[in-house]
């Protein structure tokens, strides 16, 4: 038994259907991790895109080695390193918002470079009309720049979005209970990892189809709204 | 301890890791030009199979797959009488090979469609056999295509290797647990392994970048 719900051992099927809500309560997990680890992504990967893009380079260097850094290191890795070093300097976080915050730093150096990619696909010549209409710097940037970007980066996260939640098992090793993670346990309890297991690949496998389904929706539905998405 | 006596264990750990490296992209890349060609075929069901593979693997967690081919193959096997216990060393390398290869059927697929049509007329013209016409023509064409994107796929690879240390893989994430776990030097062990998953990463982006020169060397000769 496991959040309240029976096993029935009697034959493979029964079996996979009465461990179903139990998956499903999993699930409930993978996908507010995967939102709050996309919402961190977003968030951190402006914070690093608009670094890297500063005039200074002692600004957008640093920032540069930071962003590689977090790429070219696992983010298993990266995890353990938050679950275990940040305590003994007193940040003593749950699990899962240690996984999410894990997911969010990792995928923030991907995001970055989508930001990037989406700004400077807005053409000089904007900013040129935005300050010979005397806009402000401030007032180029979310009224001009950032309403044009936005469309032209919103396929490339649904992308990423999509990653973050395929990358959400990794948080089971710090006992947050996602979706593998509960499945694991019906499998030790119950000696039988392969029903449990295999249903955990199939609700993957349809969550991304559906995930990616509504990505391509968005890069039809975009160009007919007459935003350009190249 | 000092920080140095985590050296020999690390060392250790990090040769399994290129070790594994090595052989799950190579597996990788065999995957992911078999089935991204295939994925090209007129022949519907080598596209239908080739379709189903980088689907199932691009679209399930690579955490799932490994823990699939480790604790649910051996149950399937024994369910049609066969001895599909696989040591984890093998259910690494496949998990990472396959899992990859998916990504980069994709990657095969995009460079071979983009190699100009004119160029399969001309092959055409000169009565090449397709098969001629897809080795002599388009793969070598598509191939410098591919590297950057194989680049970043291999610095992928790596970094998922240290998955494999969850079905007690002795690999360079493995060995860091051990030693904190007798330890307890969270903030030193934890920072020297990142620092060596930079390292190599950094190592193995350049030696994709060579590569990318040498399979790109037709193109400066030519000009």
């Amino acid at each position: 038994m496991l959040f309240g719900y029976e096993w029935d051992l009697s034959s493979p099927l029964a079996f996979a259907i009465s461990i179903l809500p139990i998956l499903l309560t999993g699930m409930v997990v993978t996908i507010q991790a995967t939102v709050l680890g996309f919402f961190v992504a977003l968030v951190l990967g402006l914070v690093w895109a608009v670094l890297k893009a500063a005039p200074s380079r002692f600004i957008a260097w640093p920032a540069r080695v930071v962003t590689e850094f977090i790429r070219d290191t696992p983010l298993l890795v990266q995890l353990f390193f938050l679950y275990y070093v940040l305590p003994e300097y007193g940040i003593v976080l749950p699990a899962f918002l240690t996984g999410a915050l894990a997911l969010g730093i990792q995928y923030s150096a991907y995001t970055s470079e989508v930001y990037r990619a989406g700004l400077e696909a807005v053409g000089a010549d904007q900013r040129e009309a935005a300050r010979a209409l005397n806009f402000s710097a401030v007032h180029t940037f979310t009224h001009v720049v950032v309403p044009q970007a936005i469309p032209r980066i919103v396929p490339a996260m649904g992308n990423y979005l999509v990653s973050i939640m395929k990358d959400v098992p990794v948080l089971s090793v710090v006992t947050v209970l996602e979706m593998l993670n509960v499945a694991k346990i019906v499998g030790d309890r119950t000696f039988d990892y392969l029903v449990p297991l295999s249903l955990v690949g199939a609700l993957y496998l349809i969550m991304t189809l559906l995930a990616s389904g509504g990505v391509r929706l968005l890069d039809t539905w975009l160009p007919k709204q007459g935003i350009p998405l190249k | 301890m000092h920080w140095t006596q985590y050296l020999p264990p690390l060392i250790e750990g990090a040769w399994v890791t290129v070790q594994l490296t090595i052989y799950s992209t190579i597996l990788g890349a065999v995957l992911a030009f078999a089935f991204g060609i295939g994925k090209l075929s007129s022949n519907w069901a080598i596209k239908a199979v080739s379709v189903a593979y980088i689907e199932v693997f691009r679209g399930t967690s690579l955490l799932v797959q490994l823990f699939w081919l480790y604790f649910a193959l051996p149950l399937a096997g024994m369910a049609i009488g066969v001895d599909l216990r696989l040591p984890p060393v093998v259910a690494g390398v496949l998990a990472l090979g396959l899992n990859i290869g998916a990504y980069g059927a994709e990657v095969v697929r995009g460079a071979i469609q983009s190699v100009h049509q004119d160029q399969l007329e001309a092959a055409r013209a000169l009565n090449f056999t397709p098969r001629q016409t897809l080795w002599n023509v388009t793969i070598p064409q598509a191939v410098p295509e591919m590297m950057p994107s194989f680049g970043n796929l291999a610095v992928q690879n790596l970094k998922d290797t240290a998955l494999v240390s969850l079905i007690s893989l002795g690999d360079l994430t493995f060995r860091a647990e051990q030693i904190r776990n007798f330890t307890q030097d969270s903030t030193t062990i934890y920072s020297m392994l990142l620092v060596t998953y930079f390292g190599m990463a950094l190592v193995l982006t350049g030696l994709m970048r060579a590569l990318e020169a040498y399979v790109s060397r037709w193109r400066t000769a030519r000009s």
